[in-house]
């Protein structure tokens, strides 16, 4: 006995794979699978389960754990099961806030998103306005360099910035010592001038090595929505006497404001914790002055003996502070219609 | 003039942009005397391989730069394989399927994304510590498995909406059954996606560098991937600046090579020519 297949069930868009028609019972096993699978819509939940075990089992999971660590006292004793986890309250949380370090770090992490992510934008934003103006060939050369840029290896671009800011031998401060002393050069400050050993200098270094690896991304995002703009109303403009200043405020950036809010709310949550540049270029985080949130999350946690109850907590503060700046990532994005 | 003046900044871009590479390229060449010269040259006055030869005969730390290499490969490789085909199986189902859950999923994935790794290396630290994948390249090629997956689902996502769905029924409607429709008409398609999602789960495993610091231990460098070898060959060796820009060159030309090979791909019109009028 053949059934009709029902088609065009509601809520349900048509697919041709899920309208195969049913199969009669004494079938194979495997046509009977499919039957039972289509008739219970199924499929979906087949294809996203194995997806769901990697995010869940890696992902998911583990926030939950440092959720339940930063209530515990979980050590070197509790990771080898010699004792067993004890609960204790709010205890890291207190811990936490009466450390100056903490302060310290948190204001290092807010001071230099508040420098970095403005500095990469707004050189993003230029570079993707340039490539756009280019000509057709210089446009692809300019843009292919940046690319270069963006495709260095984060590790790699730490190391090459560490050497040109070597004291003993870097180029920096052998070009610095030789410019004049009116423009803040000379050999007296800066040969032999260690940018790694306190705070100021090791984040003027991060700085320039974050905007370098960062406004790639930012010039071709830009450059993107650029193209989408219709020349005509640039021209419209043009022809009504707007000044380039003028065209920018006035067109650019009002459609193109979707997207310069994704790039913002990106790259705060990317610079706020940044971990793998300052760590390398502080050399595993040895001065606490440098650290920023992100160091001292993982220096809490790993450093001898390990505290993953107070790295656990860190981590919390951390966490929340990035997703308060996420649900306006997503706000932002359902706005453009980025869930349909 | 206005051209000429456009042009001028484009240069300036282009060489502002280039020089930390050149500079490390170019060290990589330079024998020891004229790394620590008075007056550096931007090119190598008297070009050498030695730093090369230092760094692939491992006589700087004594391991060849391939162990590592070898290793990079293999936890990419196999990240980039396995989020490729767990992203494309739910990409299609969030692409082709309304169900429940479904706006909550997306919605997952968007946070998901923003978690900060600092904080979930160390559950999955002790996780991988009881499972014994410490110290192991498969722990490491996982961990980057899950990480690239939001990232790669969000993309191919829409890959796989563009595919027009009348392909698909003109197909079921002269008899293909479900896989075939797969093979033939819709993974054709949506290639160009793959290759654009493997681009990024490719940078991010060859990249990754809190997991590996922290599962790889330095008792075992025989392990390390190559962001861990760089540096870890920068602490052993600080001032031996050839090697280290040597090998961090070696590290670099991966993602170069393998970028400039996709990129015409990636350009490539979607459904060019799949569906006319």
């Amino acid at each position: 006995m053949t059934k009709l297949s029902t088609q065009d069930r509601p809520g349900q868009l048509g697919r041709s794979w899920d309208r195969a028609p049913q199969y009669p019972a004494g079938l194979p096993a495997g046509a009977r699978i499919g039957t039972f699978v289509r008739r219970h819509r199924l499929a979906p939940y087949l294809l996203l389960i194995p997806a769901l075990i990697g995010v869940g089992w890696l992902i998911v999971w583990p926030t939950i754990q440092v959720g339940l660590f930063s209530f515990q006292n979980y050590g070197i004793l509790q990771l080898a099961g010699v004792a067993p986890a004890r609960w204790v309250g709010l205890a890291n949380f207190t811990a936490i806030f009466k450390d100056p370090e903490f302060w310290v770090s948190l204001r290092n992490s807010c001071v230099f998103a508040v420098i970095v992510v403005p500095l990469t934008l707004v050189t993003g934003t230029c570079v993707g306005l340039l490539l756009n103006r280019l000509g057709r060939r210089m446009s692809v050369f300019v843009s292919a360099t940046t690319l270069l840029a963006w495709a260095t290896p984060t590790v790699a671009a730490t190391v090459i910035f560490y050497w040109i800011f070597n004291p003993d031998g870097g180029v920096v401060d052998w070009a610095l010592a030789r410019l004049p002393t009116w423009l803040g050069g000379g050999a007296a400050t800066w040969a032999g001038f260690n940018w790694m050993s306190s705070a100021l200098p090791v984040y003027t270094v991060a700085t320039l090595l974050l905007v370098w690896q960062g406004f790639p991304f930012i010039a071709v995002s830009v450059l993107a929505g650029l193209k989408t703009v219709p020349g005509e109303m640039y021209e419209a403009a043009r022809v009504d006497g707007a000044g380039p200043w003028q065209v920018f405020w006035k067109i650019t950036y009002p459609l193109l404001k979707p997207i310069f809010l994704v790039l913002l709310l990106l790259s705060v949550i990317w610079d706020f914790g940044v971990f793998p540049q300052l760590y390398i270029l502080t050399g595993s985080g040895a001065n606490l002055d440098e650290y920023n949130l992100g160091i001292y999350v993982y220096q809490k946690a790993f450093s001898t003996p390990p505290s993953y109850g107070l790295g656990g907590a860190l981590a919390l503060v951390l966490t929340v502070i990035l997703l308060v700046i996420t649900v306006g990532y997503v706000r932002a994005s359902i706005r453009q219609g980025a869930l349909q | 003039m206005r051209a000429a003046a456009l042009n001028a900044a484009g240069v300036l871009v282009a060489v502002v942009t280039l020089a930390p590479i050149v500079w490390m390229i170019s060290t990589a060449f330079k024998p020891r005397t004229e790394i620590f010269s008075l007056t550096p040259h931007i090119l190598p006055a008297h070009p050498t391989v030695s730093n090369f030869d230092k760094v692939f005969s491992g006589s700087a730390i004594g391991i060849s730069f391939w162990t590592f290499f070898k290793n990079s490969l293999y936890v990419t490789g196999a990240a980039v394989l396995a989020s490729s085909l767990l992203s494309l199986l739910a990409a299609v189902a969030v692409a082709r399927f309304r169900f429940k859950f479904r706006t909550t999923f997306l919605i997952m994935l968007l946070v998901v994304q923003m978690l900060p790794q600092q904080a979930l290396v160390i559950a999955l630290f002790i996780n991988f510590r009881a499972l014994n994948l410490l110290d192991s390249l498969t722990g490491l090629a996982l961990v980057y498995t899950a990480f690239a997956l939001p990232i790669s689902i969000w993309m191919l996502r829409n890959f796989v909406a563009a595919v027009p769905r009348e392909m698909e029924e003109a197909a079921a409607i002269d008899g293909a059954g479900p896989a075939r429709i797969f093979w033939r008409i819709l993974f054709p398609l949506i290639a160009p996606g793959l290759v654009a999602t493997s681009v990024f789960s490719f940078i991010y495993a060859w990249n990754e560098y809190i997991f590996a610091l922290t599962f790889l231990s330095p008792n075992f460098p025989a392990k390390f991937t190559l962001p861990i070898y760089v540096t870890y060959f920068m602490g052993q060796r600080s001032s031996d600046w050839g090697a280290i820009m040597a090998a961090s060159t070696l590290y670099t030309i991966p993602p170069i090579v393998f970028f400039l090979l996709v990129q015409r791909r990636m350009a490539r019109g979607l459904v060019a020519g799949a569906v006319k009028g």
